[in-house]
């Protein structure tokens, strides 16, 4: 594909200070360049949303806010992530702490094969948390957020892979908010439920971030359009455009964006 | 060919696959059944808890039915812990694909693959001359404590035997625990220990488990590689020290079967020996599978 000229509309709200913001940011994979030079801002408690065919690298960028492509083996990366303006590819970033601060709800539910106190209680023990009556504090609270709580507060010692799908993807984001994340990276995660779980999800996305920043990388245009503030578009490795939610799906200044979003490729 | 030679053949590979099955099932029960019938003419509680008595015509086998427990058990705690830990290695912590992880493999089943008197002159050179005779010389000024035949030196020697057994078992369910459990574990923050320590292990106690159930199986099985190391022909007395020498069943059954001055008298006691044998093969077996289903319960409630 010819190279397109490339908008890069800061949202509206730029006087704000980003809670993220990518610089200059290459990676490879081997010797594949899967980010090209992308530059975003991701604004405090607000819901940015990736979108872009498969491929596209949202995903990608989406993993280098928590460094969990270090885990794959022969990646590079230049350029910077700064969150709360610190560089977490700086050399002594301590990783343990960085995805304390950041984290991650994947695409299927994936709660551990044990109850559903110890899958919300897992993040709290390995930060050292010991005290019972601590650990229970956290998970009712974590089970509250994701209204959860009503539904689960007698099951706790039951086994987690017994609940619905969305009740999953629910205790999985418990099980995050457990930790006391301030961002929460969401790969697809409604790209396991049904249409009504999916719903519901989303509500509760919007609920959650009044307290915390999300990105979301979603191929659901619709669900991008429901739920998010900022809209961020991504073709082949680079950021094609991102702007205001209203404004990338009503008027979008790149003709790529406006075929994409009109389901004309992708 | 047409369709008629096609089903006949089929029905007649039906047959012959029918058969060869049979025939297994045959062989074992007809090898149990010559075992129990006999077996249990003699078999009494005073067989087997009391000692051989005038040159093994007579008595019964506790000493080395004790030995038999005793020495298992060593080898499990020497397998497990170092069998585990050597396939945790391999799989969580060693460099994927890399020429050094390949060599410990190729050297895990290349130990699978040598015989098992290999294992025996090997214990008998490294754990008895080597070892022991360098603690008898540091600690105890040359007398003769460890640098001899022992429990300890034979039940180390079976727990290299059935190394592979453990590593290779254990290292098959490490990689079937999913990798999206591992990336959580990591997003939430984890160390690779606190991943392979909470999600990792807990989901790999079964395979641990049954590699174990089948290293035990194979340790009380084996005679050549403690024939050097540690058994005993005939031992009026129980080991009580790790560097005392041992009886033990299969031995017993071997010289009972072939150094008896009154094979007609010895007779009956054999079958009895091989019965209990079997029995504490089965028994063994039984127990870790118990112990298996527990742990599943449980990991299933989620404790």
């Amino acid at each position: 594909m010819a190279a397109t000229s490339v908008h890069q509309g800061n949202p509206p709200a730029a006087l704000e200070t980003p809670k993220i913001a990518v610089q200059d940011l290459n990676l490879w994979y081997g010797s594949f360049h899967a980010l090209k030079n992308v530059r975003v801002d991701v604004l405090p408690r607000k819901i940015t949303a990736f979108i872009g065919p498969s491929g596209c690298g949202k995903s990608t960028v989406l993993r280098t806010f928590n460094r969990m492509n270090d885990l794959i083996k022969g990646v590079r990366v230049t350029g910077k992530v700064l969150i709360d303006d610190h560089n977490i590819y700086e050399e002594d970033t301590d990783l343990i702490r960085l995805r304390k601060r950041v984290g991650m709800v994947f695409q299927r539910p994936n709660p551990f094969p044990i109850s559903v106190f110890e899958n919300v209680a897992y993040g709290p023990r390995i930060h050292g948390e010991t005290r019972r009556r601590r650990l229970e504090e956290l998970v009712e609270k974590s089970l509250r957020a994701t209204a959860l709580w009503d539904d689960l507060k007698d099951r706790l010692s039951t086994p987690a892979l017994g609940l619905s799908p969305e009740q999953q993807q629910r205790l999985c984001l418990s099980r995050l908010l457990a930790v006391e994340p301030d961002v929460l990276l969401m790969d697809e995660p409604c790209s396991a439920l049904d249409p009504i779980a999916t719903a519901r999800i989303e509500e509760l996305a919007v609920e959650l971030s009044k307290d915390f920043t999300i990105v979301i990388v979603t191929h659901n245009m619709q669900q991008a359009a429901r739920i998010s503030h900022v809209t961020a578009f991504f073709l082949l490795g680079e950021l094609l455009e991102c702007g205001e939610t209203s404004q990338i799906f009503t008027n979008p200044k790149n003709e790529k964006t406006e075929q994409y979003i009109t389901g004309r490729f992708g | 060919m047409n369709r008629r030679w096609i089903d006949l053949f089929s029905r007649l590979f039906t047959l012959l696959t029918a058969l060869a099955c049979f025939s297994l099932v045959a062989g074992v029960a007809l090898i149990l059944g010559d075992v129990v019938l006999n077996g249990l003419k003699h078999l009494s509680w005073e067989f087997v808890s009391t000692a051989p008595k005038t040159g093994m015509t007579e008595g019964g086998i506790f000493p080395a039915l004790f030995g038999t427990v005793f020495l298992v058990l060593l080898m499990t705690v020497a397998v497990v812990p170092l069998g585990v830990s050597t396939a945790i290695y391999l799989q969580e912590y060693a460099p994927a694909g890399s020429r050094w992880v390949k060599l410990i493999r190729m050297a895990i089943q290349n130990l699978a693959g040598v015989p098992a008197i290999v294992f025996g002159l090997f214990g008998l050179g490294f754990f008895v001359d080597f070892v022991g005779k360098g603690i008898d010389r540091f600690f105890f000024d040359g007398a003769l404590t460890f640098g001899q035949p022992a429990i300890l030196w034979a039940s180390l020697t079976l727990a290299l035997l059935t190394l592979p057994t453990v590593v290779v078992a254990t290292e098959e369910t490490l990689r079937v625990v999913p990798r999206s459990h591992r990336e959580v574990a990591y997003s939430l923050g984890a160390t690779r220990w606190q991943m392979v320590r909470r999600v990792v292990l807990p989901q790999a106690v079964n395979g641990i488990l049954t590699g174990t159930i089948l290293a035990v199986s194979r340790g009380a099985g084996e005679v050549a590689p403690i024939l050097f190391t540690g058994a005993a022909y005939y031992l009026p007395y129980l080991p009580t020290h790790l560097n005392q020498q041992f009886m033990v069943l299969n031995y017993h059954v071997y010289v009972m079967a072939t150094q008896s001055p009154d094979v007609d008298a010895t007779l009956p006691l054999l079958y009895s020996t091989v019965l209990v044998l079997l029995m504490l093969t089965f028994a063994l077996n039984f127990a870790a599978i118990i112990i298996r289903s527990r742990l599943r319960r449980r990991l299933k409630a989620g404790r």
